[in-house]
């Protein structure tokens, strides 16, 4: 055996040093499931889902915070492996308000359970119900959780600023929203408090999200697993299943931040960022994330309008048209072209200020076209 | 840009001048932040202490407006060191000797006294940029909106061609753009002296070219106006008809007075946008558009990356794509445009007809976009510009400056400097942002942003309604009491109309750029004392 190779489920697969058991696996087609792990961030091996089985080694292993070494033995789906990730689902499900597992999960397709705690779960269907990595994974590794009884004292759900919802009731302290926030974001806005089962994602104080440095870039609402941190704005209105993603660029600033606009019946209903995208690779700011429904605004304009005295009324696109283009002979042949002058918009599509401008030079003949070039 | 985002969280030292990305460009910031992570230097030059300027190694808040002072002293400390690459220099440059004669002049102590950063801050400061090669060097509108800001950007360049930082990765001059297609606007020729693709109106054989595809005769030779000579145009009676396309004027336009005197004179005003605002009051034709995600097309970032934007719901009543109000105008003229979406317009009309954009056609745009220059269609786009010292003109130009004042300077009766810049969680005029749910909850009001030892000498307490008033008007506003801000400062944005900034704010420009100077003018701070 030579030197980058190890034995992946019985195969001989190459590896690049410093890569890890997940990174190797996920470069040959092995699917190795994760929930703490979270690309381009320092692994904390904190969920333990990943295990892997390594020849000669007396414990499971972590395949996320793991380097290969040459000549080991790897098992992804060993059956000690599987039943240390049922029991950690398992776990994992009994320690919070998980509902949406706690139906039989017995016989019958995948499916049909996801179903049956659809039906089960009735009014109280958790928000990120079909987007759950925690579901994905208890029905996939068939965990039969304990009925959940909420603590007495447990905290009760953060409701109370404009974007994210924080039911602590439904996290799984794996850490992700720490990772996202303090390496990924950089905002350090929020980490681990308290203790034992008071264990909880705080932010500084335990201080109300509104009332802490938290920027309100929801990366934490994109990086959780599971229905504990929510977009306030989505919630009620997205479902994974009802919704068409559609990639497009952000409006706002000149970083041009890939997006997901996830719609619904025509609507934009949530906003995500693509992940390993360029420019933005995965983030967006709170404007980028929250900032999209202005376009629904009843305020909009919605047909031409044109001047009477102190009042504007509405007119049809041929009436309000024929008078602008009336208007402008009129000024080029009083007073030449160069009395014609035009603002282009700096946030609007390329193909809209190429128009404008060849409005004004090949329709017009005056080169009095600007924009907002430089603020 | 001469750069891109994607090299940022690999560089191993930055220089930010003028520019708060944490607010302004927030995803840009996080890969700043990335970097110090992994242990890269952070020099901030900025009066403010922003976010990224508490996080950084050596933050050096130099005085409204001095800029050019700082850096020829930076430069001079350089040179007299032999600090320079001088290899670079002498291979990839030209007029190193008028660079050097002008920064002699510009002694640490001298550029001390302009800026306000000791002189010995200076000479550590040129010693360490030195000392880390490549550095990064990015700026924003605190370099460009000042009466001097050609001269500003000029001077970020020479210090960076000094460095030998040009045409490299993470290296590079990189002035991130405002709003998220300036760059684009720039690219489509929406400059009253370029056709698409910066193409000089002036030049006789690209205008037959132009005439050609566009089926005309005799564009015109002449540069036009610029838009503060336009709105003056409009009182003088020299601009009659006036078209304005998606831009607010006026809030955005320095001295709302001055400007919306301006607009009401005007004969005749076509305003088209997607809300009514504060300039549609004073048009005679309003027309409706389609907003982002009603029609398909291209947007061009900061590191020219031309990416899609599409569709996703449809414009409300009669609203209609822009590019088709402009062809509908056309037809109105007897021109029958072919392009009829967006797509035609770029692959068959703009791509064919701007050099730099000939590659880039919306097939090959499905993922990332493509970064220009791209001339062919098996190009791979450019990530970073000036390789191997290679730059347009052929070798990079040093072209030194001298410091200027700003145009408006404090005096007994206005003791301090406005300065003005955007917030976090609000854009601009606030007619897109004020419309989305929440954001006026994380920001629902300006305020004045003034330093404990102003707000102590004035007697001003934390939240406390006070009046801000320049030459031109006066605002009623809270203020808010930070550190972030210097002693003599005052800092405002343009996001709220009753107390925006520009109602303050100086009509001073550029006489290059004509961008105003809204980083720099004079102003006084009132206690209100009826109201307490
Ligand atoms: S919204 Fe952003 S800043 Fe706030 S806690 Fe989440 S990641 Fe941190
Ligand atoms: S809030 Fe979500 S991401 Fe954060 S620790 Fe809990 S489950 Fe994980
Ligand atoms: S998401 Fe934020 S940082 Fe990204 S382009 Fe939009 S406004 Fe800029
Ligand atoms: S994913 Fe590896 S420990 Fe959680």
């Amino acid at each position: 055996m030579t030197e980058n190779f190890f034995s992946l489920n019985g195969n001989e697969v190459d590896f690049q040093p410093g890569e890890t058991i997940l990174e190797a696996a996920r470069r040959h087609g092995v699917v190795i499931p994760t929930l703490c792990h979270l690309e381009g961030t320092t692994p904390t091996g904190a969920c333990r889902i990943c295990v892997v089985e390594v020849e000669g080694a007396a414990t499971l292993m972590a395949a996320c915070a793991t380097p290969v070494s040459a000549g080991m033995r790897i098992k992804t789906e060993s059956a000690r492996v599987v039943q240390t990730r049922r029991t950690l689902l398992e776990l994992l499900l009994a320690s919070g308000n998980h509902t949406c597992a706690a139906g039989p999960t017995g016989a019958g397709s995948w499916t049909e359970a996801q179903m049956r705690a659809r039906e089960l779960d009735g009014d109280a269907l958790c928000p990120a119900w079909g987007d759950c990595k925690l579901q994905e994974l208890a029905f996939q590794y068939q965990a039969k959780p304990d009925r959940f009884v909420p603590a007495p004292d447990a905290p009760p759900p953060e409701l109370a600023n404009p974007m994210i919802e924080r039911d602590f009731s439904r996290c799984i302290r794996c850490g992700r929203c720490l990772q996202a926030c303090n390496e990924v974001q950089v905002n350090r806005a929020i980490g681990f408090g308290y203790h034992g089962t008071q264990s909880k994602i705080v932010t500084a104080g335990d201080r109300p999200l509104a009332d802490s440095n938290c920027v309100f870039c929801g990366q934490c609402v994109q990086a959780c697993p599971t229905g504990a941190l929510v977009d306030k704005k989505s919630r009620d209105r997205w479902r994974s299943w009802e919704v068409e993603k559609i990639r497009t660029t952000c409006p706002y600033c000149g970083v041009g931040c890939q997006q997901w606009l996830h719609v619904r019946d025509g609507r934009i209903v949530r906003v995500t960022a693509v992940e390993d995208a360029q420019p933005n690779q995965g983030r967006l700011c709170v404007k980028g994330r929250y900032g999209y429904d202005f376009i629904y605004s009843e305020e909009r304009l919605k047909t031409p309008l044109i001047r009477e005295g102190d009042r504007f009324r509405e007119a049809s696109w041929d009436e309000a048209l024929d008078l602008v283009a009336g208007k402008c002979k009129q000024i080029i042949a009083e007073s030449g072209p160069n009395a014609l002058a035009g603002v282009s918009c700096a946030r609007s599509i390329n193909e809209d200020s190429y128009n404008m401008q060849k409005l004004f030079r090949a329709v017009f003949k005056t080169n009095n076209i600007d924009h907002c070039a430089r603020t | 840009m001469t750069n891109s985002f994607s090299e940022f969280s690999r560089a191993k030292m930055f220089m930010l001048i003028g520019t708060n990305m944490t607010e302004a460009h927030p995803v840009a910031a996080t890969f700043v932040k990335n970097a110090l992570l992994k242990g890269a230097q952070l020099i901030v030059v900025d009066p403010r202490r922003h976010r990224l300027a508490e996080m950084a190694d050596l933050h050096l808040p130099i005085r409204v407006g001095s800029d050019i002072a700082f850096l020829n002293g930076l430069m001079h400390v350089l040179i007299a060191e032999g600090w320079y690459d001088q290899k670079f220099v002498d291979s990839c440059t030209v007029d190193f000797d008028k660079l050097a004669a002008t920064v002699m002049r510009y002694s640490p102590d001298y550029a001390a006294e302009i800026c306000g950063v000791p002189a010995e801050k200076i000479r550590d400061t040129a010693r360490r940029i030195s000392s880390v090669k490549p550095m990064m060097l990015c700026y924003t509108l605190g370099i460009t909106e000042h009466t001097c800001g050609t001269h500003n950007v000029m001077s970020v360049a020479n210090l960076q061609m000094l460095l030998g930082n040009v045409g490299m990765e993470c290296g590079g001059v990189n002035p991130l753009r405002g709003q998220n297609n300036v760059q684009g606007a720039c690219d489509m020729g929406a400059l009253p002296n370029v056709f698409p693709g910066y193409q000089k109106v002036g030049d006789m054989a690209l205008r037959a070219k132009f005439e050609r595809a566009w089926g005309v005769e005799n564009l015109p030779a002449a540069t036009g106006l610029m838009i503060p000579q336009m709105m003056e145009g409009l009182v003088d009676g020299k601009v009659r008809g006036f078209y304005i396309f998606g831009e607010n004027l006026a809030n955005t336009e320095p001295d709302i007075r001055k400007v919306e005197h301006e607009l009401a004179s005007a004969e005749f005003l076509v305003v088209q946008d997607i809300f009514p605002n504060e300039t549609t009051r004073f048009a005679h034709v309003v027309l409706p558009a389609a907003a982002w995600s009603e029609n398909d097309g291209t947007f061009t970032n900061s590191e020219r990356r031309v990416n899609r934007v599409r569709s996703a719901s449809v414009a409300p009543g009669e609203a209609r794509p822009n590019w088709w109000i402009f062809r509908e105008l056309a037809r109105r003229f007897g021109q029958n445009w072919a392009s009829d979406s967006a797509r035609e317009i770029w692959d068959n009309e703009l791509s064919v007809l701007a050099p730099q954009f000939g590659g880039i056609k919306y097939h090959r745009l499905e993922g990332d976009g493509l970064q220009w220059p791209c001339p062919l269609e098996d190009h791979p786009g450019t990530c970073f510009l000036h390789q191997d010292g290679q730059f347009t003109c052929g070798l990079g130009v040093f072209t030194p400056c001298e410091w200027t004042p700003p145009a408006e300077v404090p005096d007994q009766e206005y003791p301090l400097v406005l300065s003005t810049g955007r917030r976090l969680a609000h854009y601009h005029t606030r007619t897109q942002t004020g419309r989305c749910e929440g954001l006026n909850d994380i920001l629902g009001e300006e305020t004045a942003d003034i330093s404990p030892a102003d707000a102590q000498a004035l007697n001003i307490d934390q939240g406390e309604t006070i009046r801000v008033r320049s030459r031109r008007g006066a605002v009623t506003l809270k203020a808010r009491v930070t550190t972030e801000v210097p002693k003599g400062m005052v800092w405002m944005a343009f996001h709220f109309r009753e107390a925006c900034a520009n109602w303050l704010t100086n009509p001073a420009f550029d006489n290059i750029t004509m961008t105003a100077e809204y980083k720099a003018c004079a102003v006084a701070v009132e206690k209100i004392h009826a109201n307490r």
